[in-house]
């Protein structure tokens, strides 16, 4: 395309943009989004990103219900949410239009493919008249394509049939978004060379269905001009383009290697988690088993086996799964044995929104257990901390011999940000000993092996494994007599240890970093945030702030136990408000532990908070 | 072979300090000292053997045992010991449990772990009662059984649990029962030295809920003529001197009768090794309840991939190109610089 680049019109400056991409679900518009993203990134912009997408693979074509979305914030600075409102939306199909107009900005721009409009098309979508002809759309600059025509059109010398030519009409909007904000098309280019190598006509397609989108921007009239983010200006390093998921499947494999032992994940196909498993399958030169269990029990056992016998054992899932692999995970409470459990929160109860997030399951996670079980919570914030995230889980797993329970949710999951690279030799060695001798000297003298012999620090018990000569020892779910480990059903022994599973527990508080305020320590309101509403919280508080108020923000990673400072600083503030994407779980919590006045600001939408909620809500607490 | 010798053990090598908590009288002090026996012979040491075991009286095993254990959770010990297994292709992984362990809550682990065959030696003790919750039917009860939550009689038709291993692509199944200490150490020795998946039910008497259930069959003084035993490249005769014997009909049943009405050369040949399944499987419906004569010793034995040595290959094959290299993952995806 660098013949057109001396006939370009002059662009606009703009700080960012939010873009929305709409079709249907076979419309190809997260493949669509996911490559716009990429280009950005590789552009130098910062970026979040929000893929919408319904449960149904195909959902009846052309409904609102198999509407599928893909939001991204591009920017010059450094962003941390999608963006509220989206100023572009490129619509394929009328479904689209209705289902997502609403979330346009006034003024907004919308792109539509008119080919996509005739009457049955509309009957589809529930409109009993075609929205473009009356004054629906006065509110929006309206820019209409017949994009499914042109595409044809473009790619009708190639030799390709009419209906699959259609299919590459994804590619002319790609094209099309990608000359009005200015992208680099060479890199999308050899992307799609790459991607369709296998299928050289639909290789071609999509790269003169791409070139045509591309060059219809810059021949219409209908745009007044393009548009152009600059590059971010974000802290030196090099960076990649990150979804949580992606992220959260590498920490795992760092973690193996800081650790220094091979990886054992059981899992079972759940969205939204299933890609952390087919991730880490692709990765077997590092040693990582993948075992695709039966069933999630079995996924929650075989790991669960696999820590019992030397390996950091690693189960993924989303809440359904969790609640099935609880039984499992009270053994593994019970063993005291490193398991890492992690749980891709998705909406519920039930099958919910299995493509939806939310981060309803911190109550399960912290409680939901039979008997007294608890365990350490570890919560990512953001797509590319699920790295740092799953490090830090394995870290305590591994020190204090207990199952813990990693929390991401869907938004972190599939959403997207550039990440800077971590220098992999600065990373901590969290490895630790296996027991290679007898620990205990009978009153006869002779030498014996105690596996429930804690440490006194960590109160962990010694991880001895199979293979390891005059170790041999029996674990089971059944009491264990303190130090022996051998089957007790005396009360004082009981009482004891459950107490002592419970310090072990608690004391992981002093070896996790004290909190961190961020904003005005003296403000009249704390926001108390854990998971993916960092992003949302973090760009509101900065309005808030810009807006001359005072406001403080403290975002939790640990959830059980909670930083040791936690009380101290929720106590230095008059209000404390705790928006999550529940009813109020974590504002329950601290409310338990500490008696502070917490109110909860709640979202249970499938989707996550945008900033301006979270300001409206920041500043409605400081004007009460 | 390799140069290094296992140290010689003895069964004291292999018994646990732990006070043996079973009923008196109860048929798994005879399968305990079954395998307490068996292991010196087996050139393996203790810390490479692992134990695990679900819920049940069964699954108190691995205590009584002084190698490696885990007394695990209802059901779930196929799935545990696969991980043992699949994460550690060096150890000796053996599953204990019973009927109402495997065949009930445990069902779906036990059929995947057979499928796969993940190398476990699983030894079923069927005792067709839930005795460890004093005495409620289990899935091996048969039809009309009276028990506290059947006092109607229970109305649950039974799994066949060898025919459930077959159907589920065991690669090694065999019976044996609790009174014949010399037939389950030699169906636990095929069993073990068999790579893969390895099944053995054990007719195991409850004489506390269920007492006397095999009475019929494997009483000392019914055996002869009630047992039938299988062994490979024999043909398979039973009863005193052999006068009995399993034919199979023209209509593809198999049948008991006489020796001397179809003639030596008309009974069949036991082959362990055969590749398909039917046979084994119908000799697994020979009898259909436990006062009829019963086949016991090896069904099949065959030989299949291993799942963990399948995996190993994978791992292998993957490393083949050197290790991992964290720094190179994280900027596979392509990269920029910015500063």
């Amino acid at each position: 395309m660098t013949d057109t680049a001396p006939r370009q019109r002059p662009a606009e400056r703009l700080d960012h943009v939010v873009i929305r991409f709409a079709g249907d679900s076979g419309d190809g518009m997260q493949l669509t989004g996911d490559r716009f993203t990429t280009a950005s990134a590789l552009f130098g912009n910062d970026l979040s990103t929000l893929p919408d997408f319904p449960a149904e693979i195909r959902a009846p074509a052309g409904t609102v219900n198999g509407v599928s979305s893909f939001q991204v914030n591009i920017s010059d600075h450094d962003i941390t949410t999608p963006g509220d409102a989206p100023s572009v939306l490129v619509v394929m199909n009328p479904a689209a239009l209705k289902a997502d107009l609403a979330r346009l900005e006034a003024g907004g721009l919308l792109v539509v493919n008119t080919d996509a409009f005739e009457e049955r098309d509309l009957a589809k979508a529930g409109y009993s008249a075609n929205p473009l002809d009356g004054d629906d759309l006065a509110a929006y600059r309206v820019v209409k394509v017949p994009m499914t025509v042109l595409t044809k059109e473009a790619v009708a010398p190639l030799g390709v049939k009419p209906r699959d030519a259609e299919r590459s009409k994804n590619f002319f909007a790609l094209g099309l978004v990608s000359w009005l904000y200015s992208r680099p098309v060479e890199g999308t280019l050899t992307w799609i060379d790459e991607r369709f190598a296998k299928n050289e006509l639909v290789r071609v397609a999509n790269r003169a269905a791409f070139q045509a989108g591309y060059n219809f921007g810059e021949t219409t009239e209908l745009f007044g001009h393009r548009y152009e983010v600059a590059p971010a200006l974000l802290p030196a390093g090099e960076y990649t383009n990150i979804t949580g998921n992606t992220a959260l499947a590498w920490g795992l494999v760092a973690a193996g290697q800081l650790a220094h032992l091979p990886i054992f994940l059981g899992s079972y196909p759940i969205t939204p988690a299933s890609d952390v498993l087919h991730e880490l399958s692709k990765h077997k030169q590092f040693g990582i088993r993948t075992f695709q269990a039966e069933d999630e029990i079995a996924a929650a056992g075989s790991a669960l086996g696999a820590a019992f016998a030397g390996h950091l054992g690693v189960t993924t899932t989303s809440g359904p799964g969790v609640a099935l692999k609880s039984e499992t995970i009270s053994l593994a409470v019970s063993l005291e044995l490193p398991l890492l459990v992690v749980d891709i929160q998705r909406g519920g109860p039930s099958t919910g929104l299995p493509t939806k997030t939310e981060a309803a399951d911190l109550l399960l996670a912290v409680h939901g257990r039979h008997a007294e079980a608890p365990l350490p919570v570890v919560a990512a914030y953001s797509p590319g901390h699920c790295f740092f995230a799953a490090i830090e889980a394995a870290r305590i797993a591994l020190k204090y011999r207990t199952p813990v329970i990693l929390l991401s949710d869907g938004y972190l999951a599939n959403g997207a940000e550039p990440w800077r690279i971590p220098d992999v030799d600065s990373l901590a060695d969290i490895s630790v000993p296996f027991a290679e001798e007898p620990n205990h000297v009978e009153a006869d003298g002779t030498v014996t092996f105690w596996p429930y012999q804690r440490d006194p620090d960590t109160l962990a018990r010694p991880w001895a494994i199979p293979g390891t000569p005059g170790l041999q020892h029996r674990v089971g779910g059944i009491e264990k007599e303190d130090g022996t480990g051998n089957i007790s059903y005396e009360p004082d022994n009981h009482e004891r240890m459950v107490h002592l599973r419970a310090g072990k527990i608690a004391g992981i508080a002093r070896d996790i970093p004290p909190v961190e305020i961020s904003g005005d320590a003296d403000a009249p309101l704390l926001v108390l945030g854990w998971g993916s509403t960092w992003g949302a919280i973090t760009d509101a508080c900065e309005r808030v702030r810009l807006a001359g108020h005072k406001v403080a923000h403290v975002h939790l990673v640990h959830l059980s136990p909670f930083p040791a400072n936690l009380g101290e600083v929720l106590g230095s503030f008059r209000r404390v408000i705790v928006p999550e994407l529940n009813l109020g779980q974590l504002c329950s919590l601290v409310r338990a532990q500490y008696l502070v006045d917490a109110r909860p600001v709640s979202k249970v939408r499938g989707v996550p908070f945008t900033a301006a909620e979270l300001e409206t809500a920041i500043l409605e607490e400081l004007g009460r | 072979m390799t140069d290094v010798t296992v140290p010689l053990t003895t069964k004291k090598d292999w018994t646990s300090d732990q006070e043996v908590r079973w009923c008196p009288g109860c048929g798994d002090y005879g399968i305990l000292l079954a395998v307490q026996q068996l292991m010196p012979d087996l050139g393996v040491r203790p810390e490479n053997v692992v134990f695990v075991s679900g819920i049940g009286c069964s699954s108190r095993f691995p205590y009584y045992m002084n190698t490696y254990g885990i007394h695990s959770i209802h059901g779930r010990a196929p799935a545990i010991a696969t991980g043992v297994a699949v994460a550690r292709p060096d150890l000796d992984v053996w599953v204990i449990t019973g009927d109402g362990d495997a065949l009930s809550i445990g069902g779906n682990h036990l059929i995947h772990a057979l499928r796969r065959n993940v190398n476990l030696t699983v030894l079923l003790f069927n005792n067709q009662i839930y005795g460890l919750t004093k005495g409620q039917y289990s899935p091996t009860s048969e039809l009309g059984k009276v028990t506290k939550s059947t006092p109607y009689g229970s109305v649950d038709h039974p799994f066949n649990p060898l025919s459930v291993a077959l159907g589920a692509e065991a690669s090694f199944v065999a019976r044996t029962h609790d009174l014949d200490r010399k037939h389950m150490i030699e169906t636990f020795r095929a069993a073990h030295a068999h790579r893969g998946a390895s099944f053995v039910e054990i007719l195991q008497n409850c004489n506390v809920f269920n007492d006397g259930a095999f009475e019929d069959i494997t009483g000392k003084e019914h055996r002869p003529e009630m047992l039938i035993p299988l062994e490979h490249g024999e043909p398979i005769r039973f009863g005193e001197g052999g006068h009995r014997g399993v034919v199979m009909g023209t209509d593809g049943q198999l049948r008991i009768v006489e020796v001397d009405d179809v003639g030596e050369e008309a009974i069949l040949v036991h082959d362990v090794h055969r590749a398909d399944p039917s046979l084994a499987f119908a000799l697994s419906r020979l009898s259909s309840s436990v006062h009829e004569p019963t086949p016991i010793g090896v069904f099949r034995d065959v030989d299949r991939t291993e799942y963990a040595s399948a995996v190993q290959h994978q791992l292998m094959a993957a490393s083949a190109k050197g290790p991992g290299d964290l720094g190179a993952l994280l900027r596979s995806a392509g990269t920029w610089q910015v500063g």
